[in-house]
């Protein structure tokens, strides 16, 4: 094992992992969040565009839009986000990634606004708010809120899924496992080794969520 | 009567199939308080909603200070900013404090600076007497503290004309006293009120007219005295009969 340590990058395929996990979900937020506000808008054109957003992205398996963005975006239409190979595929899969879950994290999102009364949002247009500070003053603090169960859902599926990555050559966690196993043979600890490192990733998460929506939720 | 300050003009209004406000003429002086009276499902809530469009309407319209209500957008927000609004079931903002719920508006509407919107909504917390409550939650104040927290988020505002939707309903009835003061006093100073109640102590205190709605139409108008003791319609009749015996 520790010989395997020592011809492998196995820490940084780690720090691969954790950087894929963080920038796409920084992105899936954003987008998230902005998906969500589309889908709960009074016109119905920006109501289309998020729904079909979210339709599109939810029902697409992960590795079909990964083996796309590289196979079929950079190498047939010439999309290229780097010049170096395992950075383009590196920044392509932050793309997927934060698309893919941007679609969980509006739907989460949006059963968090569901959480909100609408007497809520009829109070804060009462007082002359527009519809976008009701929305940043009112309905989404609290949606948050009530969302956060969810979102810990989403981002510890987004952690696990940053190893679909690997199909596209990024050299993350489950990309050097594999790597190990093709040159060395399978092990079993080896496995053992990497599931604990997702444990370790993903187990404080749930732990943090658990402790922040109780917290925080918002009592009526 | 002094110039009207609220004028509907053959609003009609449906909920599907169903006609909820039939061809309603209403006008609301200066410093007047509307009763809106009628048994449930007359639309007194609705007429009281779409006062400031919290409910759209088909036809007909609504103006506000000489000023026809606009659509959807931010000319209806700076409008509603002037409409002050206290709901049934009170709608603080739950994970804002109570001061925070006051200043709230006059900081993002009107653009008030902090400090001094805060200085302001103090004297109204403490003209309403939850002034010491300040730092609390919604959540974690009485019903009747929290409908007299809601009166002052509205006075906040320093709207022209306040809309009460069944402020007392949703409340104990040892509560509702507190509620009903507030607004006698508010009544008292001039305030231009439209609300919705069954409060017949409250009507005859402070109300200049009685409005009854009974199918989405208004059926009839009177001063308080006379529309309790002699009432013309039968529809009226009928339904004071029913509230009064008991």
């Amino acid at each position: 094992m520790g010989e395997i340590f020592a011809n492998y990058d196995i820490v940084g395929a780690v720090w691969k992992t954790i950087q894929l996990a963080v920038l796409s979900a920084i992105g899936a937020t954003v987008i998230g969040t902005i998906v969500a506000v589309l889908r709960v808008s009074p016109v119905p054109v920006l109501r289309g565009i998020g729904t079909t957003f979210v339709n599109t992205f939810r029902n697409t398996p992960l590795t079909v839009l990964m083996i796309m963005s590289v196979l079929g975006f950079s190498f047939l239409l010439g999309l290229q986000i780097r010049e170096d190979f395992a950075d383009n595929a590196f920044w392509w899969a932050v793309i997927m990634l934060s698309l893919y879950h941007a679609a969980f994290v509006c739907e989460a999102l949006r059963s968090g606004i569901n959480t909100v009364p609408a007497g809520q949002a009829e109070a804060a247009r009462s007082i002359g708010l527009t519809f976008k500070q009701s929305l940043l003053e009112v309905i989404l603090p609290q949606s948050f809120r009530g969302a956060i169960a969810p979102l810990v859902s989403t981002y510890i599926a987004l952690i696990k899924n940053t190893t679909v990555a690997a199909v596209i050559g990024v050299a993350e966690s489950a990309g050097i496992l594999a790597t190990i196993t093709e040159n060395e043979g399978g092990s079993l600890p080896l496995f053992l080794v990497f599931a604990l490192i997702f444990v370790v990733l993903t187990l404080p998460l749930g732990v943090l969520g658990t402790n922040l929506s109780r917290k925080l939720a918002v009592k009526r | 009567m002094a110039e009207p300050l609220v004028v509907l003009k053959d609003v009609n209004k449906h909920f599907g199939d169903l006609h909820v406000l039939k061809d309603i003429n209403l006008e609301i002086g200066k410093g007047e308080v509307v009763i809106l009276i009628g048994p449930s499902g007359s639309g007194k809530s609705t007429l009281c909603r779409t006062i400031n469009r919290l409910e759209t309407f088909e036809s007909g319209s609504i103006t506000i200070d000489g000023k026809e209500l606009p659509e959807e957008g931010k000319a209806l927000a700076e409008l509603r900013a002037d409409v002050g609004m206290v709901f049934q079931s009170f709608n603080l903002f739950a994970h804002k404090t109570i001061l925070e719920n006051v200043t709230l508006g006059p900081i993002k509407v009107r653009k008030v600076p902090k400090a001094q919107a805060e200085k302001r909504a103090m004297e109204l917390l403490e003209r309403v007497g939850v002034a010491h409550q300040a730092a609390k939650y919604p959540a974690q104040l009485s019903g009747g503290q929290q409908q007299r927290v809601a009166i002052a988020r509205s006075l906040a505002m320093d709207p022209k004309v306040m809309l009460f939707d069944e402020p007392t309903s949703a409340l104990d009835p040892e509560m509702i006293n507190e509620v009903l003061d507030v607004m006698i006093g508010l009544a008292r100073e001039g305030m231009t009120m439209v609300v919705v109640t069954h409060e017949m102590g409250f009507a005859r205190k402070a109300a200049q007219r009685v409005v009854f709605l009974a199918d989405g139409q208004i059926v009839e108008q009177a001063t308080p005295e006379e529309f309790f003791t002699n009432p013309k319609s039968d529809r009226a009749k009928d339904f004071l009969g029913k509230i009064l015996t008991h």
